[in-house]
C-alpha cells in the first residue's frame, strides 16, 4: 500500500500587504506518495512557490502568514511519527530541513552564498546532519559532486558560485539537497533558467535520484513536457487553488477541468503542425483580485450561473482523480475532499 | 520564392572584455561570429539557440542598435552598413523589433496613446488628429479598445503589454519585424493568444518576421525557415519541415531530442549531451561544437566547418557532411 510521507490540508497562507490581504495559497491540499514525483502546475503567481515556502517554513513573515489548515509529515521510518508543520517549533523546522526535507530553490544564484566556495558549502550542510570529520564530509562532497555530474569535482569544490555556469550551480543545489539524505525533495523549478539540452541531463539526474534513493520529490513546474518527463501525479493550480489532481496519463490525457483542458490545447504540438493555436480568452487574475465564485469563471468556455456566485469544491471524480468545477458536482452536494 | 528582403553577410560582433585597472581590453566575447543568411519577403525566419548563443545581438546588430564588427547587411537591396546615422534613422521606419519583456520596454510615465504616437511624431506622419486616429486603429487591430490610448502601461496586463509592443511596432507600417523572444515572458495561457495575434498580422500585412525564441515549439509553429545558433555561429539553416524531419547537425538534433514533450505517448529517443555550454570568450577551437559533440573527429577541433548548402536550401555547418577533400564523408 502506498502511503503519504506529505499531506497537506486545506493550507491558506495569506500576504498582508498595504494594498490589502493577498490570498497567495488559498485552500490547497494534496499528499505525496513515499517514493513518487508529483508535479505542481500553474501559471505564475499562482501560489507555487508559497506553497513550496509553506510546507518549508521559510514564508516570510511580515508580511505573510500561514493563516489556515495543516501540513503533516508522516516518517513511516520511525513509527510512524506525524508532525504537523504549521505547529512545530522553530527548532524542529531548522532540524527537518537539514535532514528530511530539502529544498532546490527557482534561483540557484539567491541561495548559494558568493563568499564562500562550492566545497565549504556543501561540507557545511553534511555536517549539520551527521558528525563526522572534516576530511570525511570533504570526500563525500567530492562524491556528490560527481554524482550529480559535475565535471573536474576535486577542483570544483575549491571554486566560488560565479566561477560557475547556470547548469553547474543547479546540480550544485542538487548535490546540497542530497547531501542530508532528504526523504522529501522540493524542486521549485530546477530547470527552467536552463537550457533545454542541459535541462535534460538534470532531469535524467533527478530521476535517477527518485529511482535508486527513493525519495519523493514533488516538482514545481510550468512545463507540462517536464512533467509528462518526470512525473507520476499532477496537482494543477489555479490563482491560489488547486483545480484538478490526478495521476500524469489521466490529466496529460483527458483532463477534466476547464482550465487544464484549455491549458494543454493551446500548447504548439511538437509533433503536429497546426494553423492556429487554441487559446483561452482574458487575462491571468492579478494578485490580491477580489474573486468570486469559481476563479475561473471568466475566462472559462462552460461557465453557468453557480459558477459565478459559488465557489466549487474539490469533487472526487475516480479514484485519485478530482477536479475543482461545479461540472462534476450535483447541486448541493458537499463532496469535500 | 520571392526576392531576399534582408541579406546578411559574414556579420560578426565581438564585445570587449575589458579588466584591470586601466579597464585595458583583455579579450573579446565572439557574441555573433561570422553569421550569414538570408531573409525572404513575406517569410518568418526562425532562429533558435540556447542562452548566450546571440541571439538578440543578432536582432538588435540588424537594426545597428549595435554596431557590427564586421560583415555586410543589405535591407530592400541597399547596403545599410554603409548608411549615416540620420539615413539610418529612416530606414528604421521599415525595420521594427519587438522584445522580450512587456514590461520593460513600455516608459511608465507615458500614456499608451503617447508611447504609441511617438514614432508617427518622429516621422511627421499626419497631422495631430490623424495621428490620434491611427493609435485607436492600431490598438483595435491587435485587439485591445481604443479608448485604451488614455491609460498607462502598468493598468495592462503581461499580455495586454505586449499586444501594445507589437502595436508600436507596427505602427509605421515596417516591411520587416524583428521579434525577440515576444512571448517568452508571458503565461503559459497567454502564450497562444498573442501567437495567434502575430500570425494573423503577418499574413495580413504581409509582414517579414524574425523571430527568435528558445523554444522550440513556439519556434516551429510560426517560422517558415529556421537557422540554429551555437555559439555565434549559424550551425544549420533549413525549411521548418526538413529541420524537424530531418534534422542534420548533432547540435540540432539532440537539441530536438532534449525537447520534453507533453504527450505521455511520445516516446522520445534522447541524445543527451556531455558537459555544459562553453563561454564565447573563449570559444573552442574548430567546430566550436566539437567539445559536446557525440559525433566529433579528429579534424572537428582544428578546422571550423563552413555553412554549406548540402541539399536544396538546406544549409549545415559540419564535418560530417563535408564534400570536398579526401575524407568523402557525405551522408
Ligand atoms: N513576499 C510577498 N509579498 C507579497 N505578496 C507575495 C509575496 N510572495 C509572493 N506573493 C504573492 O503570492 C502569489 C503567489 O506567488 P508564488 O511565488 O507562489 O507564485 P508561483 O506560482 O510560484 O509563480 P511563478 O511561476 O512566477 O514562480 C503572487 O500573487 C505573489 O504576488
Ligand atoms: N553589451 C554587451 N557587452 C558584453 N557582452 C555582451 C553584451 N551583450 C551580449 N553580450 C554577450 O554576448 C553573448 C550573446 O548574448 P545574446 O544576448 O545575444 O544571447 P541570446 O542568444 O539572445 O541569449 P538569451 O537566449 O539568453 O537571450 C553572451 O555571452 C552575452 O553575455
Ligand atoms: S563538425 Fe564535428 S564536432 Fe561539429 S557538430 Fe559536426 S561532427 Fe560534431
Ligand atoms: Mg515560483
Ligand atoms: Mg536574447
Amino acid at each position: 500500500m502506498k502511503k503519504p510521507v506529505l499531506e497537506i490540508n486545506h493550507l491558506r497562507t495569506h500576504f498582508f500587504t498595504d494594498r490589502g490581504v493577498i490570498p497567495a495559497v488559498d485552500d490547497v491540499s494534496f499528499y505525496i506518495y513515499e517514493g513518487e514525483v508529483l508535479g505542481v502546475v500553474g501559471e505564475s503567481g499562482c501560489g507555487k512557490s508559497v506553497t513550496s515556502l509553506s510546507v518549508m517554513g521559510l514564508v516570510p513573515n511580515p508580511p505573510g502568514k500561514i493563516v489556515g489548515g495543516e501540513i503533516l509529515f508522516r516518517q513511516h521510518s520511525v513509527n510512524e511519527t506525524t508532525e504537523n508543520l504549521v505547529k512545530v517549533s522553530k527548532k524542529r523546522m531548522r532540524q527537518i530541513r537539514g535532514n528530511q526535507i530539502a529544498m532546490i530553490f527557482q534561483e540557484p544564484m539567491t541561495s548559494l552564498d558568493p563568499l564562500y566556495t562550492i566545497g565549504f558549502q556543501i561540507i557545511e550542510v553534511i555536517k549539520n546532519h551527521e558528525k563526522i570529520s572534516k576530511k570525511t564530509a570533504r570526500n563525500k562532497a567530492v562524491e556528490l559532486l560527481k554524482l550529480v555530474g559535475i565535471p573536474r569535482p576535486e577542483e570544483i569544490v575549491h571554486e566560488y558560485p560565479h566561477q560557475l555556469s547556470g547548469g553547474m550551480r543547479q546540480r550544485v543545489m542538487i548535490a546540497m539537497a542530497m547531501a542530508c539524505d532528504p526523504e522529501i525533495l522540493i524542486a521549485d523549478e530546477p530547470t527552467t533558467a536552463l537550457d533545454v539540452t542541459i535541462q535534460a541531463q538534470i532531469l535524467e539526474l533527478m530521476k535517477k535520484l527518485n529511482r535508486e534513493k527513493s525519495m519523493s520529490v514533488m516538482m514545481i513546474t510550468h512545463d507540462l513536457g517536464v512533467v509528462a518527463e518526470i512525473c507520476n501525479r499532477v496537482v494543477v493550480m489555479y490563482a491560489g487553488k488547486v483545480v484538478e489532481e490526478g495521476d500524469v496519463r489521466t490529466i496529460l490525457k483527458s483532463p477534466k477541468h476547464p482550465y487544464t483542458q484549455g491549458l494543454i490545447q493551446s500548447l504548439p504540438k511538437m509533433n503536429q503542425r497546426e494553423e492556429r493555436l487554441y487559446s483561452i480568452p482574458g487575462n491571468v487574475p492579478k494578485p490580491g483580485e477580489v474573486l468570486q465564485g469559481c476563479h475561473f469563471a471568466d475566462r472559462c468556455s462552460m461557465v453557468f450561473n453557480r459558477c459565478v456566485n459559488e465557489d466549487p469544491e474539490l469533487y472526487m471524480l475516480n479514484d485519485g482523480h478530482t477536479c475543482r468545477c461545479f461540472l462534476y458536482g450535483q447541486e448541493g452536494d458537499d463532496l469535500n475532499v | 520564392m520571392s526576392k531576399p528582403l534582408l541579406e546578411v553577410q559574414g556579420l560578426k560582433k565581438y564585445f570587449d572584455i575589458t579588466g584591470g585597472i586601466f579597464s585595458r581590453k583583455t579579450g573579446d566575447i565572439k557574441a555573433v561570429d561570422d553569421v550569414s543568411f538570408s531573409v525572404f519577403e513575406g517569410e518568418v525566419f526562425g532562429i533558435v539557440g540556447e542562452s548566450g548563443c546571440g541571439k538578440s545581438t543578432t536582432g538588435k546588430v540588424l537594426l545597428r542598435l549595435i554596431e557590427p564588427t564586421d560583415g555586410k547587411i543589405f535591407f530592400d537591396g541597399m547596403e545599410i552598413t554603409k548608411l549615416s546615422e540620420e539615413e539610418m534613422r529612416k530606414t528604421r521606419r521599415d525595420m521594427q523589433i519587438i522584445f522580450q519583456d512587456p514590461y520593460a520596454s513600455l516608459n511608465p510615465r507615458h500614456k499608451i496613446g503617447r508611447i504609441l504616437g511617438e514614432a508617427l511624431k518622429i516621422h511627421g506622419i499626419g497631422s495631430k488628429i490623424e495621428q490620434q486616429k491611427k493609435v485607436k486603429d492600431i490598438l483595435e487591430i491587435v485587439g485591445l479598445p481604443g479608448e485604451h490610448a488614455s491609460r498607462y502601461p502598468h493598468q495592462f496586463s503581461g499580455g495586454q503589454r505586449q499586444r501594445i509592443g507589437i502595436a508600436r511596432a507596427l505602427i509605421l507600417n515596417p516591411k520587416l519585424i524583428i521579434c525577440d523572444e515576444p512571448v517568452s515572458a508571458l503565461d503559459v495561457s497567454i502564450q497562444s493568444q498573442i501567437l495567434n495575434l502575430m500570425k494573423d498580422l503577418q499574413e495580413k500585412f504581409k509582414l517579414t518576421y524574425i523571430f527568435i525564441a528558445h523554444d522550440l515549439s513556439v519556434v516551429k509553429h510560426i517560422s517558415h525557415r529556421i537557422g540554429v545558433m551555437y555559439l555565434g555561429r549559424m550551425v544549420e539553416l533549413s525549411s521548418t519541415e526538413d529541420m524537424f524531419d530531418n534534422p542534420l547537425h548533432p547540435y540540432t538534433k539532440s537539441l530536438l531530442s532534449a525537447i520534453p514533450d507533453p504527450d505521455p505517448d511520445f516516446i522520445q529517443e534522447r541524445i543527451l549531451l556531455e558537459g555544459d555550454v562553453p563561454s564565447p570568450s573563449n570559444p573552442p577551437s574548430g567546430c566550436a561544437f566539437h567539445t559536446r559533440c557525440p559525433e566529433a573527429m579528429d579534424i572537428c577541433k582544428n578546422v571550423r566547418p563552413v555553412l554549406q548548402e548540402i541539399t536544396v536550401n538546406n544549409f549545415v555547418a559540419c564535418h560530417l557532411y563535408e564534400v570536398e577533400g579526401d575524407n568523402n564523408r557525405n551522408r
